[in-house]
């Protein structure tokens, strides 16, 4: 069991209390259909039910829950190849995402994308994306779009820590800036860029810190706790929405699985995975946050997986039961 | 007859990498995770472990900075060999690659060279979906200053990297997922395969067929199924795209009387197109029997559902199928 103090809910008392207990308990079941999501996903594969690859964000679903709560309808997402927590996190429906995952007519995407590049537009979810740092530059016409249309929306964009070191992180941040686009850059540092640990990739300490060279505000925090990465991400929203324009925040968490299925992790010890597993979960420490807070009961906190497990039993079955797209449209999709 | 040594496609390029860098104290590994990672498909695995992280170097997801501190490294006396993850990425490196790389040597008058070799992984077949299986190598052919190399085997793998590392220019390596595994013989010692020597890797009298990468061994299948049949494929392996050796393929076209091209690339301004015009433009156009047809990906995105990406790219049954149509006469 893990150790939280009462300074804790002290400290979020008042995200706590403006959150309400309805929404937090959502946050909540929301993040264990997240892990229940992947899990699945990487059983089907083991199974050899799904073919190409994958990408699991489990240990990483408070980064994917806090950030996306603190958008508003409107807004507009773009995300990267570990994307499922993501997508999930914006409301997207299991059954269409799970068909998508195992290539189905009835997916997002109609199986022509796959795991990576599950989008759902309709929501204003411009997508994943197969192509590190790809997103990025993409935020920035979503942004200059915002400006021009005159609307009131923010642009949420989330990457990784490797993407800050492509080019487009770099082009896009400063044009964001010269401009004062509307746009929160999310870079969600789960320490690796597949083997390359960022201690090795970074001569900085925080990732944020690249925000000041563009004339950003950047924070760095908790990635594994949705309420503090809920609040830094409404603040930058917040800020956006005033016309401000963008913020860098930084979210530091951990990738509990391989990079993707083919990793032996050499890179990496399994004490250093059991640590974070066993002291910084994100599940235990926010469902122990919610039973100390009085959010929720230790007997409803027992129940939420096996919740989460239900739902995902039936978005398997949605799927196995739709039919594969058909050869004979191969052609269509490529040109509007 | 003592058995031939066998190894695989990603073993034998290791082997011919390995030798380089023991021999060459000049040539150096730089990439994406290809160190204690050992490359996404396993090519470079153990090379930290011999020669260390300073030959062995992994990079930050830089794609311009790989291609780029390949050149720069190149200008200055070092023959790097520089691994982008998937070719996919190339993308990423195409003004370093075609503005700098390509143009160094023509525009300083001669005077530089830029000898370094950018290893790539192409193609689909393993679900990677429309942005992890791209096979872009007509980019490059369309760029003077580059050369473009794509093995078909694992004993030409091993004999085209030497050759790539020893040349004076910059090579474009484009290596196959599909092929990673597969097993060939390859001799231990270190071997080179010229570059720009084309390869005829079966003989036969009724129809040309031009393969690339894995379609080489596709239209092999191809040629054993139709065998059968009586009809006999003459299977050529151009290895190296540019410069392009294409006598040989004349040669055969005059002999075969028909060519079929195939490439798992889009079609459309695809390799094929060239190897198609060459022909046509030969004194083999006195000599066809048939039009000169090519057999290559569809004009769309590789699809992630894996019953649509087979259906994208050419298979054994459509070499098969258009082969015969060919030599039949009923295109
Ligand atoms: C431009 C580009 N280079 C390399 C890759 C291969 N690749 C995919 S994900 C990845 C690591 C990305 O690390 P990070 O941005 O930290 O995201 P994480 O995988 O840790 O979530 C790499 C190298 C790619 N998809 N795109
Ligand atoms: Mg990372």
């Amino acid at each position: 069991m893990m150790q939280l103090s009462q300074d804790l809910i002290q400290r979020y008392h008042d995200v706590i209390e403006s959150l309400g207990p309805e929404a937090l308990k959502e946050m909540l079941q929301a993040m264990h259909l997240i892990r229940a999501f992947e899990e699945r996903a990487e059983q089907l594969y083991m199974l050899g039910k799904v073919h190409g690859t994958m990408h699991l964000s489990i240990g990483q679903e408070a980064t994917a829950i806090g950030a996306a709560n603190a958008m508003q309808d409107g807004d507009y997402l773009l995300n990267h190849h570990r994307g499922h927590g993501h997508c999930m996190a914006w409301g997207s429906d299991p059954n269409r995402m799970m068909a998508e995952f195992m290539g189905r007519e009835t997916g997002y995407c109609r199986g022509r994308g796959g795991s990576m590049h599950i989008a759902d537009v309709d929501s204003n979810n411009l997508g994943a994306n197969g192509i590190v740092a790809g997103g990025i530059p993409i935020a920035v016409g979503v942004g200059l779009s915002i400006k021009m249309r005159r609307t009131n929306q923010v642009c949420l964009v989330i990457f990784g820590d490797g993407a800050a070191n492509e080019g487009a992180f770099h082009e896009a941040l400063n044009m964001a800036s010269i401009w004062a686009l509307p746009i929160v850059f999310l870079c969600e540092n789960n320490q690796y860029a597949m083997s390359m640990p960022v201690e090795k990739a970074f001569n900085i300490e925080n990732i944020s810190q690249r925000a000041a060279a563009y004339g950003l505000p950047g924070i760095t925090v908790d990635g594994n706790d949705p309420l503090a990465v809920y609040s830094a991400v409404s603040e930058a929203a917040a800020r956006a929405r005033r016309g401000e324009g963008a913020s860098l925040v930084e979210a530091k968490t951990y990738r509990y699985k391989g990079h993707s299925k083919s990793d032996k992790q050499a890179y990496r010890s399994r004490e250093e995975v059991r640590d974070w597993q066993d002291n910084r979960d994100p599940i235990l420490r926010f469902a122990n946050l919610l039973v100390l807070a009085g959010v929720i009961t230790e007997a409803e906190a027992a129940t939420m997986r096996d919740q989460a497990i239900a739902t995902i039993d039936e978005a398997v079955e949605f799927s196995e039961n739709s039919p594969e797209p058909s050869v004979a449209d191969i052609l269509d999709g490529v040109y509007a | 007859m003592p058995e031939l040594r066998e190894l695989t496609y990603a073993e034998a390029l290791r082997e011919g990498l390995r030798q380089l860098m023991a021999e060459d104290e000049r040539v150096f590994l730089i990439g994406e995770d290809i160190g204690v990672y050992g490359g996404a498909f396993g090519v470079t695995a153990g090379l930290l472990d011999q020669f260390g992280a300073e030959r062995v170097i992994d990079t930050p997801i830089s794609e311009a900075g790989i291609a780029g501190a390949c050149i720069g490294a190149a200008l200055t006396g070092m023959r790097p060999v520089g691994e982008i993850q998937f070719m996919d990425f190339v993308t990423l490196s195409m003004e370093q690659l075609v503005l700098q790389a390509a143009k160094v040597r023509f525009m300083f008058g001669g005077k530089a060279s830029v000898p370094m070799v950018l290893r790539m992984p192409g193609g689909s077949g393993t679900g990677a979906a429309a942005q992890h299986s791209e096979s872009l190598e007509n980019w490059f052919v369309h760029v003077p200053g580059l050369k473009v190399v794509m093995p078909s085997t694992p004993y030409d793998a091993k004999g085209l990297i030497r050759a790539a590392v020893a040349d004076n220019n910059p090579v474009i390596f484009v290596e196959h997922k599909l092929l990673y595994k597969t097993k060939g013989h390859v001799p231990e010692a270190p071997y080179s395969v010229p570059l720009s020597q084309t390869q005829i890797v079966r003989e036969g009298t009724h129809l040309t067929v031009v393969a690339t990468s894995i379609m080489v061994s596709r239209a092999l299948q191809a040629a054993e199924q139709l065998a059968d049949e009586g009809i006999q494929l003459e299977v050529i392996d151009p290895r190296t795209l540019k410069p392009l050796d294409d006598a040989p393929i004349i040669e055969s076209v005059k002999k075969t009387g028909r060519a079929l091209v195939v490439h798992e690339a889009v079609e459309m301004g695809g390799f094929g197109g060239e190897v198609v015009a060459r022909i046509a433009a030969s004194e083999a156009f006195d000599y066809l029997e048939a039009p000169i047809r090519r057999l290559a990906g569809l004009d769309i995105p590789i699809p992630y559902n894996r019953e649509l990406e087979y259906h994208t790219v050419p298979q054994v049954e459509s070499i098969v199928r258009e082969a015969r149509k060919l030599v039949k006469g009923e295109y």
